[in-house]
């Protein structure tokens, strides 16, 4: 029997940060103080603190610990482990919230809800026994005898559950479309092939709780009929595919992958796919391409997917996000989850919240949750006392929100209105230091590096939006540049052919309507922030 | 000279996978460091693939390479997060500590300097890959120490 559990996170922010270091020294000085059958060290996925170092909490207490070094452990053993006396300085406070289920009297905390995270953090992600301790597969199990896929699926459509991928397109009307197809084979890919700059909250879900996607894909399955499952995933992402392959080696050795699941006609499997380093491939056709061992450049479409997908065959692709709420939807109901959230925008998000924060991290709220909120309440706002300039939401293509979007509700329907989107969930916060063109042109950087070269409009397009940025950034810039910069990308907008160039220029066409007082003054040879390395042209230097 | 029938070795083992191009190459990248034609032109005899489209995904992806590499290798991330946390600046210093420029090798070997895309870590911006291991909250002097290390021992492990 153990008296403690030592749960520290083990996820790419903390080993970044030295977690794997931490984690081996304490397991010896534990077992070196003949602590090793008293204490229970699990690796477990984030624990929802970022940028504070290692991290981890101690149960039956619930205490946590931040910041905690090689050189800490030993004092955590001999006061914490030994004394029961919490060690002060390394004492961490404020703690996200969480369905802790340890102990049932700690309070869940702050505007946070945990329905995707709700294991990440809180089970140890390399077993099975703890996801199926945890309600895990009982859905599936549930499904199989005593729902038909249809009413599986009706209960997703009920639900109104829309693609956490970015296009927010509804998961059960997709699911439609393939279960209608006749076709000898039918498949279910999980899009993990998170690329979208700011963006980690698939790779956390993929690290801390792997189960739920594969109980995800196995619904999808058995509601449109596909035997067959792939996980593409990112090949930077070695922890997320590690946890993924040991998953579904577990779920194959229990059942719960494989032939007549749970005693059922039911049978499914999953392989992982690993990318190999191509942004574009978030894009389900392109993503299908490199599945097919080819260069991933997007398809025409239609066809769609759900008719003509993978090898030609009816395919359904949902993001790690959307997978992850699956199961629970099937638990709990579609009315449950349409108790969160808003009317149009049911459930919640998962954001990453990222760039000049306080608090940065994973963040899983409800639907309609304001920006304010979010950075002020949740990302105790922005550091060394700078002013907020903008806020860039769902990734490199998404749009622009100011000080005047402070008290808008983050829901798919107003954000439209407002001319942004959610797109992947990155949230990313910009201080007043920054200069707004050479953040523009790190944009279009990123674009020109990511564009796959297909069609011209991407290819060329970002080339030259670069070049009249770069013209901008310093000091060489003439006033008709603004002018054919919008002219431009907004041909890109029409002209592009998939999603990416379609989008690139979204977040520059949002810079140029905000802040283009400060694109005028770069042509006269001044940045505001100062980051911009204005070199004066001839005549100026002569004059 | 390297020894082609590796190639052959390891295409077989995908044969009961469906399209496994690019898990062949990855195997083949590891073997042989790189996809060098010679390589290619192998892998495309045993795979029965066109060399050409072989070629063509071999450059599509950022995680292959046509050309041999140093022995370690640098990914900085510079993307939005990264950039308005300083990322500039730890590329700067590390460019002037190398003595190259990104996409280049130091004339010893030791180390490549790239740019990655996003590596999802951003929570701990700016940040950089050496080899497969990820470092957070770098500043210009962190960044150094960091790759003296590695001068130093070959290999160390934060």
């Amino acid at each position: 029997m153990h008296r403690f559990h030592i749960l520290i996170a083990m996820d790419s922010h903390t080993i970044a940060q030295g977690a794997r270091a931490v984690k081996d020294a304490l397991v010896q000085d534990l077992t070196l103080a003949g602590l090793a059958q008293e204490v229970r060290v699990v690796e477990t996925g984030t624990l929802g603190i970022y940028g504070k170092g290692v991290v981890m909490v101690i149960f039956p207490d619930a205490v946590y610990y931040a910041g905690v070094k090689v050189e800490d452990v030993a004092e955590i053993i001999s006061e914490h482990i030994m004394k029961g006396r919490i060690v002060e300085r390394l004492h961490y406070r404020d703690i996200p919230a969480q369905e802790v289920r340890v102990d049932e009297k700690t309070p869940r905390i702050g505007k946070q809800v945990r329905v995707v995270l709700k294991n990440a953090g809180s089970i140890d992600p390399e077993s099975i026994e703890e996801y199926i301790a945890e309600d895990g597969y009982e859905a599936l199990g549930r499904a199989l005898t005593e729902m038909t896929p249809e009413q599986v699926m009706e209960e997703v459509k009920k639900s109104g559950l829309q693609g956490r991928g970015g296009a927010f397109f509804p998961t059960g009307v997709k699911w439609g479309f393939a279960a209608r197809e006749k076709s000898d084979e039918k498949f279910i890919i999980c899009n993990a092939d998170e690329g979208e700059p700011g963006t980690f909250k698939d790779r956390l879900i993929l690290e801390g709780d792997p189960h739920s996607i594969i109980e995800g894909m196995a619904l999808a399955g058995y509601a449109v009929g596909a035997q067959q499952g792939y996980v593409y995933i990112r090949g930077e992402y070695r922890m997320s595919i590690q946890h993924m392959q040991m998953a579904i080696d577990q779920a194959r050795k229990n059942g719960l992958l494989g032939k007549k699941i749970f005693g059922s006609k039911f049978n499914f499997d999953i392989e992982i796919r690993e990318g190999a380093g191509a942004y574009i491939c978030g894009e389900e056709t392109a993503l299908i391409e490199s599945i097919e061992g080819k260069r991933g450049e997007p398809r025409n479409k239609p066809p769609f997917p759900p008719s003509v997908g993978l090898w030609g065959k009816p395919t359904i692709v949902n993001n790690v996000e959307t997978l992850a709420n699956i199961a629970q939807i099937i638990l709990k109901g579609a009315s449950w989850f349409r108790g969160l959230g808003t009317q149009n925008s049911p459930g919640t998000k998962v954001f990453t919240l990222v760039g000049n924060i306080n608090n940065p991290g994973l963040i899983e709220v409800p639907m309609g949750i304001t920006l304010r909120e979010i950075v002020y309440d949740i990302g105790h706002g922005i550091p060394g006392g700078k002013g907020f300039l903008l806020a860039q939401l769902g990734g490199t293509t998404g749009g622009i929100l100011t000080s005047e979007h402070l008290d808008l509700p983050l829901a798919v329907d107003s954000l439209r209105a407002a001319g942004a989107g959610m797109g992947s969930g990155a949230l990313l916060v910009v201080d007043d230091r920054q200069c707004v063109v050479d953040l523009v042109q790190n944009f279009v950087e990123f674009f020109v590096h990511e564009s796959c070269g297909l069609c011209t409009m991407c290819r060329e397009g970002n080339g030259r939006l670069l070049e009249l940025l770069q013209r901008l950034t310093t000091g060489k810039g003439v006033a008709g540049d603004i002018a054919l910069m919008e002219n431009l990308a907004s041909t890109m907008m029409r002209g592009a052919f998939c999603g990416l160039g379609q989008a690139a220029p979204i977040p520059i066409l949002g810079c140029l309507r905000y802040f283009r007082d400060e694109f005028i003054q770069h042509t006269q040879g001044v940045c505001r922030a100062g980051r911009c390395k204005m070199q004066a042209s001839d005549d100026t230097a002569a004059a | 000279m390297p020894n082609l029938n590796k190639v052959d070795t390891i295409v077989k083992s995908y044969e009961n996978m469906r399209t496994p191009l690019i898990y062949i190459l990855k195997d083949v990248q590891n073997e042989f460091g790189h996809l060098s034609e010679e390589v290619l032109t192998q892998v495309a005899k045993t795979t029965r693939i066109p060399l050409s489209e072989i070629y063509g995904v071999a450059t599509f992806y950022s995680l292959f390479t046509v050309k041999s590499k140093g022995k370690h290798i640098i990914r900085c991330c510079n993307n939005a997060p990264c950039h308005v946390n300083g990322s500039n600046e730890v590329l700067d210093k590390i460019k002037t500590y190398l003595g190259i420029e990104v996409g280049e090798t130091t004339a010893d070997g030791e180390f490549t300097l790239e740019y990655t895309s996003c590596l999802g870590v951003c929570a701990v911006a700016p940040v950089l890959m050496v080899n497969e291991e990820i470092y957070g909250n770098l500043t210009p002097e962190k960044a150094v120490a960091i790759l003296k290390d590695y001068k130093m021992k070959g290999s160390v492990h934060a």
